[in-house]
């Protein structure tokens, strides 16, 4: 690829800037990483590649020094790296940028840049001028160009993203993580993003680079590791992969799928719920247009950043749209509130059930009551009876898994958890059920039977939306799916598409449940490509 | 995954208000026996004492369970026994008493109305209200008393009796009823708790969150406006001073009682019974012989104490 520049060498480059060796992990006993190894060469970037769950996080947490390997060895430019810290990491000149952005939104950039670090007047001082010089320095070489004194929380996430950059750039970091750096940004940033990358590279600078987005990795990576289930598959030059190679590799042949069982949808009937040139406020989602029938489960796919959320925000009224219509059985719905939509018959259960779902140190009983409580009113009062009664109810139609309605949602595991939003909603008795990551951080038992409940609630006549980074997840409940890319509606893939795929993709020693997998992945990257 | 099986009277640290009033009624009862601690007169004016922190800790219960505050609860009483005694002084006992109301209810939309729907912090709406009311009631009033001559004001309003019952505490008995059936019972004290516990969640689930939040300010308006003609009628006067620093007691009698200084738990019961527990503290002290200065320290340090045994709710 690109051939090393003479520029002054500040970082030794005949050894490996990163190795790491023969590394496992296991907590309890899961074993999230077994034995796997890593070599990144100074001056290149290196892709890391994986599924949810491969084991990469867990990988770059070792490498930053936040969680410790069972086993396994670590040499950073040659010095081995015998206690595994953040502090050791740090001196090693490991710098990461974080995919949940690490600033502090109250302080201004320069401030953040040189937070822990900064310039210094008499040795006690700060030494504000020179900082917000440095400051501006770095971040113009990013093309940011705001006044380094503004605060934080004054940028847009593209900008904040930025400055997350600059501030690892800012610490002469010898080796580089970024996390899905481009989610927030756009074409344009992500542009001046890959000249500042090739500029560290030029000088030495060892750069790790995580994403989902194929289409970057190809044109940006130099090299690439996959990872599948805590073990390497493959490593090599980005140029001997095509985004097929990658994708198979990352798939392979396990069987985490669950069975699609076709059923019957009558289109020919007036649409559920009719959605119609809708856009946000910010720029997603961005015209987008679809109908949903009764008794269907549409799934709505997309890179992280596609406005998949923005889309169930919308729809749900919690943000406004700024453009379209949404009908509802043929009646256009305006609403600018939760609770004129849930009113309506649409509700969502949100992508945290923790922050959004939930109340968790409430009773199982008071979080599947709470938006029925009108309803639950006899008079003045609560009834406390009927209260029980339908939490009784919904406990044992879910087989949610509590000693009583008395215990406290905290204490229920995650699949629990998820289990009551989701029937909290039932008892509404809703025309149509949005799902945003229904079975994130949820076990694999649970997972099934969310899967299960989600077709069964589609059985019983309602009309559902699953939104997911899962393709298996989609593909085990949709009869339809969408894919969004950048806000906008970049492709929609029927059923027979997808069945087709089962002998189209992949090879003959692959099932079909992998191979439809494949398809959808593959389907979802060219997608995304095309409209960013 | 599920829990624990727990006792019948659930975790101690629930009750530490009830468990700390009996304990200290007991050691008081003892030290204090020859001083006439639990002479029935005696324990009438405790009871007396308390009952107007108790009225606003009811409602400061709904507003902290709501993740809310108000600072403003002491002024507002100050402002209204000033306001209702003019009234009733001009145009007699009902304009007297509905004027007292309403005002109650009007300071309390604007806090709501600026903390709810101008998304300003109620603890600075409040801080300000504070100021506000009490100045205004300094004005209204021109800094002198003003009288209240009524007899059915100051009978209904404080100073009479029912048998050997203080009116004061049939206020409490009534007001106390009916705050504890609406936080306990009905869709709004769960409403309450939600918007305090979890707002977005709460929001996604349907509740209006602002909604909850204007109405609670709203509760502590109204009770702080009765409050003030509690004292106007206690003391056959009204004044801008009366209920000054009332607002402090009554958020320590409210956390005292077990409900969570941060919203999403909260108790009518456990306020009125920390009022009144403030309340033999100062009472005991009293007899007790300490000087002011003494009171004010035994009492902070006994409050702190309690607080942070019940910690880790």
């Amino acid at each position: 690829m690109t051939q090393p520049t003479q520029t002054p060498i500040t970082a030794p480059r005949d050894v490996a800037a990163v190795k790491m060796t023969d590394i496992k992990k296991s907590y309890g006993g899961v074993h999230a990483l077994k034995g796997v190894s890593l070599t990144i060469r100074p001056g290149t970037i290196h892709a890391l590649i994986g599924e949810n769950g491969a084991g990469k996080s867990t990988l770059l947490k070792i490498l930053q020094g936040v969680v410790i390997p069972t086993e396994g060895s670590i040499e950073v430019f040659g010095e081995h790296l015998t206690a595994v810290s953040p502090e050791n990491s740090r001196r090693l000149g490991i710098g990461m940028i974080f995919q949940d952005l690490s600033l502090i939104p109250t302080l201004t950039i320069a401030q953040n840049i040189f937070l822990n670090r900064e310039p210094r007047r008499m040795s006690l001082l700060v030494d504000e001028r020179r900082e917000v010089e440095d400051a501006a320095k770095v971040i113009g070489e990013l093309n940011l160009n705001v006044d380094p004194r503004t605060r934080v929380l004054a940028l847009s996430p593209g900008q904040a993203q930025l400055t997350e950059i600059a501030k690892a750039i800012s610490q002469k970091a010898r080796v580089l993580i970024l996390d899905e750096p481009t989610s927030a940004l756009s074409a344009q940033e992500v542009d001046i993003l890959f000249k500042m990358l090739r500029k560290l590279t030029a000088d030495g600078t060892a750069i790790v680079y995580v994403s989902h987005r194929m289409t970057e990795i190809m044109t940006i990576a130099d090299e690439i590791t996959i990872l599948r289930d805590g073990q390497n598959v493959t490593s090599g030059n980005i140029a001997d992969f095509t985004l097929d190679t990658i994708v198979q590799n990352m798939v392979g042949k396990r069987v985490t799928g669950f069975e699609y069982k076709p059923h019957e949808i009558d289109r020919g009937t007036q649409p559920a719920l009719k959605v119609r040139s809708l856009s946000g406020k910010h720029g997603k989602p961005n015209d987008v247009s679809f109908d949903l029938y009764r008794g269907e489960v549409l799934g709505i796919a997309g890179l992280m950043g596609a406005g998949r959320t923005e889309l169930a925000r919308v729809l749900f009224g919690v943000d406004a749209k700024a453009d379209g219509t949404v009908e509802l059985d043929g009646k256009v719905l305006e609403f600018r509130s939760p609770a004129e939509a849930i009113e309506a018959g649409i509700v969502l259960v949100p992508e945290s059930r923790h922050d959004q779902g939930l109340v968790i140190e409430h009773t199982v009983g008071h979080n599947l009551s709470l938006p029925q409580l009108a309803q639950l009113a006899s008079g003045p009062f609560l009834d406390r009876r009927r209260e029980r009664d339908l939490s009784a109810e919904l406990i044992s139609r879910l087989r949610i898994k509590t000693p009583d309605a008395d215990n406290k949602v905290r204490n229920l595991s995650g699949g629990n958890q998820q289990k009551i939003v989701i029937a909290k909603w039932l008892a509404t008795d809703p025309s149509v059920v949005i799902l945003d990551e229904p079975t994130a951080g949820v076990d694999i038992g649970s997972k099934a039977e969310i899967v299960e409940l989600i077709r069964s609630i589609a059985s019983g006549g309602k009309s559902v939306i699953v939104i997911s980074s899962e393709p298996a997840e989609l593909l085990a409940t949709s009869d339809r799916i969408l894919v969004l890319s950048n806000g906008r509606l970049a492709r929609e893939i029927s059923r027979s598409e997808i069945d087709a795929w089962a002998t189209t993709e992949g090879d003959e020693s692959q099932s079909s449940m992998i191979r439809v997998e494949l398809g959808l992945q593959v389907a979802i990257q060219k997608a995304s490509q095309n409209v960013h | 995954m599920a829990t624990s099986s727990k006792p019948w009277y659930g975790n101690w640290r629930d009750h530490v208000v009830y468990i700390g009033f009996v304990a200290i009624f007991i050691v008081f009862a003892i030290l204090l026996h020859d001083r006439g601690f639990l002479s029935p007169n005696n324990l009438l004016n405790v009871l007396r004492q308390t009952a107007i922190i108790a009225i606003m800790a009811m409602a400061m219960s709904f507003v902290l369970s709501a993740g809310e505050i108000d600072l403003s609860v002491g002024a507002i009483a100050g402002l209204t026994s000033v306001v209702a005694g003019m009234v009733l002084m001009q145009y007699g006992l009902v304009p007297g008493i509905v004027a007292g109301l309403c005002l109650g209810l009007v300071v309390g939309a604007i806090n709501g109305a600026l903390t709810a729907y101008l998304n300003i912090p109620s603890f600075l709406v409040t801080l300000g209200m504070m100021g506000i009311a009490r100045g205004v009631g300094m004005w209204v009033s021109g800094t002198s008393p003003v009288p209240v001559i009524d007899d059915t004001f100051i009978y209904a309003f404080g100073s009479g009796n029912i048998g050997p019952i203080p009116i004061l505490v049939i206020w409490v008995v009534v007001l106390g009823t009916i705050a504890h059936l609406a936080i306990r019972k009905t869709p709004f004290g769960r409403k309450v708790m939600a918007a305090g516990g979890n707002p977005i969640a709460a929001l996604y689930s349907g509740v209006n969150v602002r909604r909850v939040k204007f109405q609670v300010l709203m509760i502590t308006g109204v009770a702080a406006a009765i409050a003030g003609m509690l004292y106007a009628g206690r003391l056959q006067s009204g004044r801008f001073q009366l209920g000054e620093g009332d607002e402090l007691s009554v958020i320590a009698a409210v956390v005292l009682g077990g409900t969570s200084l941060f919203g999403g738990r909260g108790t009518v019961v456990g306020s009125v019974v920390g009022a009144l527990l403030i309340g033999i503290i100062n009472n005991g002290l009293i007899l007790g012989g300490l000087e002011y200065s003494q009171q004010l320290i035994a009492r902070g340090m006994l409050i702190i104490l309690a607080v942070a045994i019940g910690r880790g709710r």
